[in-house]
């Protein structure tokens, strides 16, 4: 987990704002060209969102007149009263609890098992154990496609079509998260667990009291991007849920926004809704979300 | 692995003689790791290992969970798909044609515009791990919010992209999502706004991998900024581009979000990619033996795509 602050904290000695290029435009000139275009970059990456924010506090009617105002002239909350009424055919809050239920239930489910099947991976000596790693790491490039025409009728046969558990288990057989816990495991220092080893603990006390607490930034890790993956999935909950009290908030919006073609302010307000928990997630975890991601590129 | 037979062998004398009791103090029961294994193995097994064999099984059947037969057709989906005139053949290869333009239109913006962000965050500024965050953002939410947002922000009449355009004075009203080319503009623009940050991040990671010697060495040697671009980044960056590359055709290849939320696959068919044909025809229609053929189909292709990549990129990375 330090790796990233380490590299970061190198490259801020390799500044190359500002150092001249010889024959190149002056000092000042870089800087100010600099700053001109990350200004403009970021306008453009934040504007969209202050966008959608804007439009879901205004009334519909005032969404659709021209000239478009960036602030709303009376903030007008009917589109999240109306996406929050229980009853309405666009139960967002229910849609709101599925995502959650879903996302949790799945990236709990996904540390436990994978934690588990990573530890066995990392340190643990028996037969068949190459193939197994093979295997399951072979799967991380297949695209996600393959699975779903087999997928479905699994699900389908299982009796959990329409259900939230089509979202909770067959996403959690990916490999991903065990690659990653297992090459965390793999670093971290052999010294305390083979002492513990001698003290005649065994291989489960020394998983669960000595391994995992040193894990816990990778299994956070872990649960975060499992959540968010999970809370954003589109093409599968499309599918695989129908009843509109059954759905997920990216599944919703896109009926949402079959149903209300023109109110605006109402599929604004659904996005907000959507954005709101994974911003705030993203904000929080930013360090780590961002090193996986980075880490992902060095492996390749 | 390695590790593991290193760290072994520091092991006291007593467990290397490998004695039973010792064996087994060492190792505790021989079980353990299945255990530790089985929960992962099931659900691995059960929706990704045989799922992998069961679609090919179903792409074999004229298959439909609607019918109460499912007969054995052997290879005639396959071969339906490369007859013309048959009832998916040509809407399939359209959709096929629909990713592949995609693909080829957004892969560059793709690999170019996310290089240059990270190449702006690869020094040091106040504000950098904000802007970084910025840059970052739009990937953690998702394709349905970006999806519902961009389809509002270019509507023709109301959207605000055609009201700055017309501020500007554009005066035609640009019909973004319902024509082409504007469709293919805006699904490769919002997808660039959507996805840049994540490519960002992986470069950024790869650019700080540099020994910034180089860098110093190379301007004094006098040579310009291009130069050190074209002889230090770029070659250093090798192995981060050829993944990077990867994965965005991969990417760009399961595009279906986009298309499904903002261009419904407008005008007529022409932005309905190989997904969401593919859905519709498994998922959507039940006829779920030809949806496996074609996702067989298009697997197939992007798997050579993929080693044609290594192999485009490995030889010069040795040598």
């Amino acid at each position: 987990m330090s790796t990233p602050v380490t590299t970061a904290q190198r490259a801020d000695t390799s500044a190359s704002v500002g150092t001249p290029a010889p024959g190149g435009p002056s000092r000042a000139a870089r800087r100010a060209l600099f700053w001109i275009a990350m200004a403009i970059l970021a306008v453009i990456f934040i504007a969209p969102l202050l966008w959608m924010l804007s439009t879901s506090l205004k009334g519909e009617q005032e969404a659709t007149t021209l000239p478009l105002t960036w602030v709303p002239k009376s903030f007008d909350t009917s589109s999240y009263s109306k996406l929050l009424d229980v009853n309405s055919a666009t139960p967002v809050l229910r849609w709101f609890f599925n995502s959650l239920i879903a996302g949790v239930a799945n990236s709990v489910l996904i540390v436990c098992i994978d934690a588990l099947a990573a530890y066995a991976l990392a340190r643990m000596d028996f037969r068949g154990k190459k193939t197994i790693f093979g295997g399951v790491v072979g799967t991380i490039f297949v695209p996600a496609f393959v699975f779903f025409v087999p997928n479905f009728l699994i699900v389908y046969q299982l009796g959990w079509l329409d259900t939230l558990w089509a979202l909770i288990v067959p996403s959690a057989g990916g490999a991903f998260g065990v690659f990653f816990l297992r090459q965390f495991f793999i670093g971290l220092p052999r010294e305390l667990e083979e002492a513990c080893e001698l003290d005649g603990a065994n291989q489960w006390t020394i998983f669960w009291r000595v391994v995992l607490p040193l894990a816990r930034p990778a299994l956070a890790t872990l649960a975060v991007l499992s959540f968010l993956s999970n809370w954003n999935d589109f093409l599968w909950p499309v599918y695989v849920l129908f009843s509109p009290q059954n759905l997920t908030l990216p599944a919703g919006l896109g009926n949402l926004q079959g149903a209300a073609t023109t109110n605006y302010p109402l599929i604004m307000a659904g996005a907000v809704i959507a954005s709101v928990p994974v911003l705030i997630i993203f904000v929080a975890a930013q360090r780590q979300i961002v090193a996986s991601v980075a880490r992902s590129g060095l492996k390749g | 692995m390695a590790t593991t037979i290193s760290a072994e062998a520091d092991l006291a004398p007593e467990v290397l003689v490998k004695s039973p009791a010792s064996a087994r103090r060492r190792r505790g029961w021989r079980g353990t790791p299945y255990l530790f294994l089985g929960p992962f193995l099931l659900v691995f097994l059960g929706f990704v290992a045989v799922p992998a064999v069961y679609g090919f099984w179903i792409s074999l059947h004229d298959y439909s969970f609607t019918l109460p037969l499912q007969p054995w057709v052997g290879f005639q989906n396959y071969i339906d798909l490369f007859t013309a005139g048959t009832r998916d053949a040509g809407d399939f290869w359209h959709s096929m044609e629909a990713t592949g333009i995609f693909t080829v239109a957004s892969v560059p913006f793709l690999m170019v515009c996310p290089l240059g962000i990270a190449m702006l965050l690869n020094a040091a500024f106040p504000g950098r791990t904000f802007f970084r965050a910025v840059f970052f953002a739009p990937y953690v939410l998702g394709v349905a919010v970006v999806g519902v947002l961009f389809r509002f922000m270019l509507d023709p009449t109301i959207g605000i992209v055609n009201f700055y355009l017309h501020k500007l004075g554009i005066d035609s009203a640009i019909p973004w999502t319902t024509q082409l080319p504007w469709a293919w503009v805006s699904l490769v623009a919002m997808t660039v706004w959507w996805t840049l940050g994540f490519n960002a991040i992986i470069y950024l990671a790869g650019l700080q991998d540099i020994p910034i010697d180089l860098y110093e060495a190379a301007r004094v040697d006098g040579a310009s900024r291009w130069q050190q671009f074209r002889f230090i980044t770029l070659p250093g960056l090798r192995p981060v581009l050829l993944f990077v590359l990867t994965i965005t055709i991969l990417n760009s290849a399961n595009m279906f979000g986009q298309s499904y939320l903002v261009t419904q696959g407008a005008p007529g068919q022409s932005t309905r990619t190989a997904l969401m044909y593919i859905a519709q025809v498994g998922l959507g229609e039940y006829r779920q033996g030809m949806a496996a053929a074609m996702s067989y189909i298009l697997a197939f292709i992007l798997i050579i795509i993929s080693l044609i990549n290594f192999r485009v990129f490995r030889p010069a990375q040795e040598a």
